[in-house]
């Protein structure tokens, strides 16, 4: 069977990115559902809500691309991971499940609305936790057998993975925050400024947390990390993780700015995707499986890359459209005569 | 969970899988019709400038708002079952059909995305005519999503162009062959207009309703009702063609689902006959107290009432999907075809002698038959799958090879939290959708404009009030 490595490297390329853009636009949608348990007031949760309400669809499109993109350019991977992640992916879905719903049902009744935003809080927290504890059991390896997933439906459940859970949590209500931050304005600010501090002080213990367990997982991961030449790739990550984060703290905590901070926590998130891919690489099932093993023939490669390059710019125009028609500060006094 | 170790994992699969998709169709098949209508309603108000389409377009986009969320977020559960709960199978076909369904996330489901905050929210902001070319991306998008994942599911009931490699993979080799396999024109066509009678039906139904209930002087309602016939009376014995096309080419490829759907335990050197009722006995092979007409089997299957047809004895046990599932379903599906052809036939003689807002007996038909398009595609769904059994991948790859190596507690259990999260989540959205309908839609007299207002604008406020305080509902 024949691949292409270029296209292959391509391939990897392409789906990390999309994860990543799928990592920041559901990230803060998916923090802000989390956040809705710190705004008690309906008034304020319209507002939390009417500032992702016309375009979490599109965010979470990209969690679609993320898993079909998988099963398209590594079916084996794909075939490998879901059975192993079993009760996480299940529970995430559950999770977009309650969250996405109560989108348009909590505007359609007074009776239950308490009840669809808890929905929306509890499915938001779900989904995230699902989606570190994938991360963590994935960086910590998957049994294999032949072309198979060859451990029981609990292996997913450690300590690491919690912790990566745990951060992933931290790190969307950092990312909820720092937008509301820039999409509000008056006592709302104020407050998701305060949250925004905390979650960015949390979300640092746990980078921190995850980038010292990271590298006694795995003799490959160590070897990446603390030996010539990966230390010369990697070194320049936790550097850069503590110029953004210094930066991070002045803009947010000294000068209130409103957009920076936003952006500063995607370029954090960005640099912990950097470390991980640094880690894994070549892997896609950490020492067992590569993405050369796992990629589909050439003639699947190419038939999509084509499709990809020419529609991926594509959808980020309109996207990035959809953003801007939809620009500027909510305004909660609006329509209310 | 214990209890289910006893039970088997490829069947808690199934009908995991089976549960899933069947609640997510219901939803496609009513936002494809229904964005096209919207498209059509907002067209209409922006050539005429008729303010009543505005208002219909606001009375049905509220509709259409939950029945897309739904149609959403069950969709998202579907796309990863395929690894979760199929990973053999994805492993194994993942080449040919995993790319057909990225190219269906790249054209389709990035632009109903992209352009949904628009169309429901964005009016005011963009303007009618950017607003008008969103509304009709949504629609063309949805179309678009119909036709990818149907050319997969039909390269599994008809595979074509691909070759097998040694570690057991499809490998594609004609990305045309495979895209344009045998099955999928008229898979695309009878799902498609079926899509379109499920949605003219309920919009119909609620006109009916709302007819019945003594509304008839609303102008409103008269546009609706009067548009869903016409569609009823013309698409409705299209789709009979349709679906008659589509049975002969199943017949050409998948003779033994043929056989399945129509009871033929027995071969018939002398001319089939046709089974109207009968329940089928698989354990016997025959079919007992059965209603039939005397070759008409072979006259509907070849156009010919002497022509011979082969019966499942001519099949391997092991091959052989099982009778009865199929059978009732396709009478099913086929049954309420005739019956919104007869609808659609009455309404244009209601027409024709003006009766068609003041016939009641119209009105409870079509009340009556609202929800049929629903209960027809998934029999017509079951119809067609149920009849590929025991494959997933027709004559290739067997259900029972595609599964996941997973322990049958640990599929019982997502099971059963599918199962309750479903009923309740959707019959909460199915509850407020009819709640929606049943309001009366009127012309009102507050000031015109976007009901769904921007949400940023009337942030505070919700959509709804807002509606309601300016009298639009
Ligand atoms: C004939 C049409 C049809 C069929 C057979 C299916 N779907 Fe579907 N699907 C749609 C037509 C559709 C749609 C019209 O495009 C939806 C419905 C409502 C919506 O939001 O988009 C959708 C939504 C939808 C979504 C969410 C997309 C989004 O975020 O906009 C996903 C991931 C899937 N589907 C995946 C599947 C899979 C894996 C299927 C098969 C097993 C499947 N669908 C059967
Ligand atoms: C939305 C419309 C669809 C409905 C209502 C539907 C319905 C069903 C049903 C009822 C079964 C169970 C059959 C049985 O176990 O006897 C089934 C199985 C299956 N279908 Fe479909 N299906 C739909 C679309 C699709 C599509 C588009 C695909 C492929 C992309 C697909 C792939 C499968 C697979 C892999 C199985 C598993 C094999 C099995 O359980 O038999 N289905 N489907
Ligand atoms: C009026 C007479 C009709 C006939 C003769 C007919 C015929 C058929 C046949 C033969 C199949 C199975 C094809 C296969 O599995 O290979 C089928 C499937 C199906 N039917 Fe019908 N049908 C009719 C009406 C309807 C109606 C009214 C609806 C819905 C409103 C509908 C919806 C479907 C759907 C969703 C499928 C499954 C997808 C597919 O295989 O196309 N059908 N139909």
């Amino acid at each position: 069977m024949e691949i292409s490595e270029p296209l292959t490297i391509a391939w990897a390329g392409l789906l990390v990115v999309a994860v990543y853009i799928y990592i920041i636009l559901d990230g803060f949608d998916l923090g802000i559902g989390m956040l809705f348990a710190f705004f008690k007031n309906k008034r304020e949760r319209d507002v939390l809500m009417n500032s992702v309400a016309p375009v979490w669809d599109g965010n979470e499109t990209w969690l679609i691309l993320g898993g079909g993109g998988l099963f398209a350019a590594f079916p084996l991977a794909y075939a490998i991971i879901m059975p192993a992640l079993y009760a996480p992916i299940i529970a995430m879905l559950i999770g977009l499940i309650l969250r996405g719903v109560a989108f348009e049902y909590r505007w359609r009744t007074k009776r239950w609305e308490k009840y669809w935003d808890w929905a929306f809080i509890g499915g938001s927290t779900m989904a995230t936790l699902a989606q570190g504890i994938t991360l963590g059991a994935l960086l910590q390896g998957i049994e294999v057998e032949g072309r198979d997933y060859a451990g029981g439906w609990w292996d997913w459940l450690s300590p690491f993975s919690l912790l990566t859970g745990a951060s992933l949590v931290a790190g969307y209500c950092l990312l909820g925050a720092t937008w509301l931050n820039m999409k509000t304005d008056g006592d709302i600010q104020v407050r998701a400024q305060a949250i925004a501090w905390k979650a960015f002080v949390a979300t640092l213990v746990f980078i921190v947390g995850v980038s010292l367990a990271t590298p006694f997982l795995e003799t490959a991961y160590y070897q990446r990390w603390f030996t010539w030449p990966g230390i010369a790739i990697a070194a320049p990550v936790p550097v850069l993780v503590g110029w953004v984060s210094y930066l991070l703290f002045r803009y947010l905590v000294q000068e209130k700015r409103e957009v920076s901070p936003f952006l500063l926590s995607l370029m954090l998130f960005g640099l912990c995707f950097l470390g991980l891919g640094i880690s894994m690489y070549p892997y896609i099932i950490p020492t067992e499986i590569t993405i050369f093993d796992a990629a589909t023939p050439f003639k699947s490669q190419i038939f999509m890359f084509i499709g990809a390059i020419i529609l991926l710019p594509i959808i980020l125009i309109y996207t990035a459209y959809a953003y801007y028609v939809f620009r500027g500060k909510i305004d909660p006094d609006k329509g209310y005569h | 969970m214990e209890i289910f170790s006893a039970v088997d994992a490829v069947l808690l699969a199934r009908i995991q899988f089976a549960f899933t998709v069947a609640f997510h169709f219901i939803f496609p098949a009513f936002s494809i019709g229904l964005a096209s209508y919207l498209a059509v309603l907002n067209g209409v108000y922006l050539y005429t400038k008729d303010e009543a389409y505005l208002r219909l377009f606001n009375f049905w986009i509220k509709i259409f708002a939950i029945g897309f969320a739904m149609g959403v977020v069950s969709g998202i559960t579907m796309a990863y079952q395929f690894g979760t709960n199929w990973s053999k199978f994805s492993d194994i076909a993942g080449p040919v059909i995993g790319p057909l369904m990225a190219y269906e996330v790249l054209t389709a489901f990035f632009m109903e995305a992209g352009f949904l905050g628009i169309m429901l929210f964005g009016r005011e902001r963009v303007g009618d005519r950017l607003h008008m070319v969103a509304t009709a991306l949504v629609a063309i998008g949805t179309a678009i999503s119909a036709t990818w994942i149907l050319s997969v599911n039909s390269w599994m009931q008809t595979p074509a162009g691909y070759s097998i490699a040694e570690n057991g993979q499809f490998l594609p080799e004609s990305w045309l062959a495979i895209i344009f396999n045998p099955s999928f024109p008229f898979r695309l066509v009878h799902t498609l207009t079926a899509a379109y009678l499920t949605t003219a039906f309920i919009v119909g139904g609620v006109g009916a309703w709302h007819l019945l209930r003594g509304r008839g002087e609303n102008r409103l309602v008269r546009i609706m009702f009067s548009m869903a016939m016409w569609m009823a009376a013309i698409v409705a014995p299209m789709q009979l063609i349709f679906g008659h096309a589509h049975g002969e080419n199943t017949l050409e490829h998948q003779p033994v689902k043929v056989m399945a759907m129509e009871g033929h335990y027995h071969s018939y050197p002398e001319g089939a006959p046709y089974h109207l009722f009968g329940i089928p006995n698989d354990q016997e092979q025959r079919l007992d107290y059965a209603i039939s007409v005397p070759k008409l089997g072979s006259l509907v299957l070849k156009a010919d009432p002497n022509a011979p047809v082969d019966g499942l004895d001519t099949i391997p046990d092991e091959n052989q999907p099982p009778v009865g599932i199929g059978f009732w379903a396709f009478r099913i599906m086929v049954g309420i075809g005739l019956a919104m052809i007869a609808t659609g036939f009455w309404s244009l003689w209601a027409r024709y002698k003006g009766k068609l807002y003041s016939d009641t007996w119209l009105h409870r038909a079509a009340f009556l038959l609202s929800p049929s398009g629903l209960v027809a595609v998934i029999a017509g769904w079951v119809t067609t799958e149920v009849g590929r059994q025991p494959f997933t991948i027709y004559g290739v790859l067997r259900t029972a090879d595609s599964v996941s190596p997973l322990a049958a507690p640990a599929v019982g259990a997502s099971l059963v939290a599918f199962v309750i999260v479903y009923f309740f989540i959707f019959g909460a959205g199915v509850f407020y959708i009819l709640r929606l309908m049943s309001k009366e839609p009127k012309l009102g007299d507050g000031p015109s404009g976007p009901a769904v207002e921007t949400p940023i604008r009337t942030a505070g406020i919700t959509p709804a009030q807002q509606v309601e305080a300016q009298g639009l509902v």
